[in-house]
């Protein structure tokens, strides 16, 4: 951590502390979105959360070398087309969005079928699309003509 | 009364918003806002969206505040027209009344329960085995809703990075203008 890019020490420090445990928190929001209060979105939020903390900390190269703005993106549109894949499969049963994997024990967490799957595409999809975002509107710099 | 409290607490902060000459004073009395219908929609007993406006909050003024105010600190030094305030204040009190006889109409919060949401309740548990009834709801009963915000999302993310990226992607034989 000798490089100049970033803030300083101390919010280095905090960050390398608690970057991982908003990330788990993320992980844990979108996984329990079934049994808990939460879901994929603002997990996807949380996780999104934790990588622009890591590029505000230290520095695009040190969040790029973690996640790309390619891998994002390819995250982004995976995560979309696994929700929209699971509302089409659904057309193998007849109905769209029909729920058609099996219910499971209420309160147990593969639980509810198809919606755990529904939140981890949202919570990518969200997560990762959140990121690029930032990243386009921040670490993209606006090249004039004749620079 | 609490509630009563927060709103008197948002409206001075939106006002703020407005009024202040510092772009960075009106984001983060922005920001305040969000905090206060939080907080709100925690003591109306709706974690679920509690946690996403706490989170899209935070996050929406980090990025509000890393991409815009950095870039060029703005300070507001024109005066207001007197004759816009004059017909702000004049819609502003037709509405409120209009809006007053309205509000006496409608049922008090929460009750009665309606016919969908109490079929949802009832039966949410049994059909979708989700026991966090929200998650049923916007996934399993509203599913087709939620694939709407979903792509009304990558739509925005993905125009931001085709506008915004560095180096444009040209077929070879294209030549540069």
């Amino acid at each position: 951590m000798n490089d100049r890019s970033g803030m300083t020490v101390i919010v280095k420090t905090v960050v390398r502390i608690s970057a991982s445990l908003i990330l788990l928190y993320g992980a844990y929001i979108v996984a329990y979105g079934q049994l808990t209060p939460g879901g994929g979105f603002p997990g996807g939020v949380i996780l999104g959360g934790a990588f622009i903390l890591l590029c505000l900390a230290f520095g695009k190269e040190t969040a790029f070398r973690k996640l790309s703005v390619n891998a994002a993106s390819v995250l982004d549109s995976a995560g979309a087309l696994i929700f929209l894949g699971i509302a089409l499969s659904g057309y193998a049963w007849g109905v769209f969005f029909l729920n058609f994997l099996n219910k499971g024990i209420p309160f147990h967490l593969w639980t509810a079928g198809i919606i755990p799957l529904c939140n981890i595409g949202i919570g990518l999809k969200v997560g990762a699309g959140l990121f690029g975002a930032f990243i386009a509107l921040t670490a993209f710099r606006v090249v004039k003509k004749g620079d | 009364m609490l509630l009563i409290i927060l709103l008197i607490f948002m409206i001075a902060g939106s006002i703020i918003a407005l009024e202040t000459k510092n772009l960075l004073s009106a984001v983060i009395a922005a920001g305040a806002v969000g905090a206060g219908v939080c907080i709100c929609f925690l003591m109306l007993g709706a974690p679920d969206i509690a946690i996403t406006q706490m989170a899209v909050e935070t996050l929406s003024l980090v990025i509000l505040i890393r991409a815009t105010i950095s870039r060029d600190l703005t300070h507001i030094t024109a005066q207001r027209e007197a004759g816009g305030l004059v017909a702000v204040g004049v819609f502003m009190a037709v509405f409120v009344l209009f809006s007053t006889f309205a509000l006496m109409e409608i049922p008090p919060f929460g009750k009665p329960l309606m016919t969908v949401s109490s079929y949802y309740v009832q039966n949410g548990l049994a059909q979708t085995g989700a026991s966090n009834i929200i998650s049923a709801i916007i996934l399993d009963y509203r599913g087709y809703d939620t694939l709407g915000e979903a792509t009304i999302l990558f739509v925005a993310v993905a125009g931001a990075i085709v506008l915004l990226r560095k180096k444009g992607r040209k077929k070879a034989e294209e030549k540069d203008e």
